[in-house]
């Protein structure tokens, strides 16, 4: 009887028993994280005024001082040096190829030499160039399209690593036996080996985002070109024009390219920093403003905006002449 | 990142139980512990697959089975294997203090010095009979709860005592051994997965592995007590043998002894044939 009056107690019960189904760690985790942090901010913070001696500046989403952040890159360029073209191929599908030629081709080095007159080549200046790419091009198009010979590229880089690398491309190459490629280990913010007005163009692609003080090297850029001297920019943008494309491209940053890090050359971390750079780094006007500001002149692009855009604004050419 | 997706930002802003799976690439939660990195399920399908092939390929990439194991143990394996230290009450203990097994804490010269046929002396003997040292494993990253990234962090850290109390050799058949063995003993799909790697052992190897190694590896993972749950810390100086009776091991042959044998009597034959061959001509 007693366990038929339990049973109809539990009939009678005048709340219903709350029932609260049982969730794995990670999947609570994942609603709590949903559910209590609205969408603004999830984003990762800005750089927070800090109350620090030195400037802050950022480094990806965190925020360091400035002094800190050319040894940060520094340790971020050595670990991907070894397989950095690879690692390029890998993340922009091949792209950065085409990205690189269009450059190379729309900047034209080389002198085409004209009966009678004996000129000398020009002086080609290849910023945060360490695995010399894009020298190799600039070299190649001189020589085999305009018919220069006499062309010179200095690479330069901040990071041994990476100079080794373009050493080792250039090894065998006929232009080190021609003496038309030098390499420089040098903060694009000081050149005080290289003369003010002694450069005939200046480049500098998918480098300056990493630059503490973007102006001083653009500062810098200018004081070593010489009057009529172009200098020339390839790099990433932080955001594309079409945001249905910028959705799917912002994922592939952040999703695939750190994973392929992972997997490839062991260091997610590398490739984190890397996509977080290119969202920090400034929209394309705010770049053109930076190199007007620094006192160059800048032509129209594709739009007549000041820069081109290149495969839908992934990446940019920036290019600003020195006034004679 | 307002500007960054402004025709997403509807969707976004939906009530939480639609927004439920909010969790992107470009909007991870929170780490859970230090070096912690959390996956969607899409990233961590890609990371398994991309690290089962890196490691197939280039077997010296030690972070790539690592991520793999890391990768698979979710939905199930690991919590299973969590589940089993929580029922055991040294598995409790090792829960609570979270002992960790480094290059620093766990030193050769200390080790040598132990008692003859105890743990650690076997573990030091092993270790110089193979030429390594006991190194800090890669940190686990991708597991979302942090006891069951311990739990895997400590499956990692006492993989080498598997080796040593067994005697089976880092070679490429030692491990794949000790894997079966693990995978029968802890059921991580990771050890599981590596048993792929038996393309890459030689005729002889393969016959071996089929009709001693893979027997034994699975009688006695079934058989024995879970491995994760010994405190190796404080089984140091146990017997050998009292702890292999008391987990229900049998030591396997001693497969560098058997290699050594079978290499001898190549050398043997080839010189015999060698001489015949000098013999004949002279």
């Amino acid at each position: 009887m007693s366990s038929l009056s339990l049973r109809a107690s539990k009939r009678f019960k005048a709340t219903p028993p709350t029932f609260t189904p049982w969730v794995c760690h990670a999947c609570r985790q994942r609603r709590t994280f949903a559910f209590t942090t609205p969408f603004n901010q999830q984003q990762p913070p800005p750089p927070q005024q800090q109350q620090q001696d030195d400037n802050p500046t950022h480094f990806g989403f965190e925020t360091i001082s400035s002094s800190l952040k050319a040894s940060r890159v520094g340790a971020v360029f050595s670990s991907v040096a070894s397989n950095y073209d690879t690692m390029n191929d890998l993340m922009s599908l091949g792209i950065h190829r085409l990205w690189k030629d269009h450059f190379v081709r729309s900047l034209n080095p080389g002198i085409r030499p004209t009966s009678g007159k004996e000129q000398e080549g020009q002086r080609i200046l290849d910023i945060a160039g360490g695995t010399g790419d894009i020298a190799q091009r600039l070299l190649d198009h001189a020589t085999t399209i305009n018919g220069d010979t006499k062309t010179h590229v200095t690479i330069s880089d901040i990071n041994p690593a990476m100079l080794s690398e373009g050493r080792k491309r250039f090894a065998a190459s006929p232009y080190t036996t021609a003496d038309r490629v030098d390499f420089l280990e040098a903060n694009a913010e000081t050149l005080p080996t290289i003369e003010s007005n002694s450069i005939d163009l200046y480049t500098v692609a998918f480098g300056i985002r990493n630059f503490t003080h973007k102006d001083v090297a653009l500062r810098e850029a200018f004081r070593v070109l010489k009057p009529g001297g172009v200098f020339a920019c390839l790099e990433f943008t932080p955001h594309l024009n079409n945001s249905l494309l910028d959705a799917v491209y912002k994922r592939w940053s952040f999703g695939a390219i750190p994973l392929i890090g992972q997997v490839v050359a062991g260091d997610r971390e590398s490739y984190q920093y890397l996509v977080e750079s290119i969202e920090r780094f400034p929209r394309q006007e705010e770049f053109r403003d930076m190199i007007k500001e620094a006192g160059f002149m800048v032509p129209g692009g594709g739009e007549g905006e000041g820069w081109e855009d290149l495969s839908a604004g992934i990446a940019a050419v920036h290019k600003g002449v020195k006034p004679v | 990142m307002s500007r960054l997706t402004p025709s997403l930002r509807p969707l976004l802003l939906l009530p939480p139980p639609l927004r439920a799976r909010a969790f992107s690439v470009l909007n991870r939660p929170p780490p859970s512990y230090p070096g912690h990195v959390p996956l969607t399920s899409i990233e961590r399908g890609a990371l398994a697959i991309g690290s089962a092939f890196g490691s197939l390929f280039n077997p010296y990439r030690h972070d790539l089975i690592a991520s793999l194991g890391e990768a698979t143990a979710k939905p199930y394996f690991i919590t299973r294997l969590h589940r089993a230290m929580l029922q055991d009450p040294t598995g409790r203990r090792i829960l609570r203090d979270r002992p960790r097994i480094t290059s620093k804490n766990m030193r050769l010269e200390e080790l040598r010095e132990y008692p003859e046929n105890s743990v650690g002396r076997a573990y030091a003997a092993w270790l110089d009979r193979e030429g390594v040292t006991p190194d800090t494993r890669d940190p686990v990253r991708y597991i979302d709860d942090p006891e069951e990234a311990y739990v895997m962090q400590r499956y990692r850290e006492t993989h080498d005592f598997t080796h040593a109390i067994t005697g089976l050799p880092v070679i490429i058949e030692g491990e794949l051994a000790v894997k079966a063995f693990e995978f029968a003993n802890t059921l991580l799909p990771m050890t599981a997965l590596s048993l792929v790697a038996y393309v890459r052992l030689k005729p002889v190897e393969r016959e071996r592995f089929w009709s001693v190694y893979f027997p034994w590896a699975v009688r006695n993972g079934l058989k024995a007590e879970e491995v994760v749950n010994v405190y190796w810390e404080e089984e140091l100086e146990t017997d050998v043998d009292v702890l292999r009776a008391r987990l229900g091991i049998e030591v396997p042959p001693d497969l560098r002894d058997i290699r050594k044998k079978l290499r001898d009597e190549k050398r043997r034959e080839k010189e015999a044939r060698e001489k015949e061959q000098q013999g004949g001509s002279g």
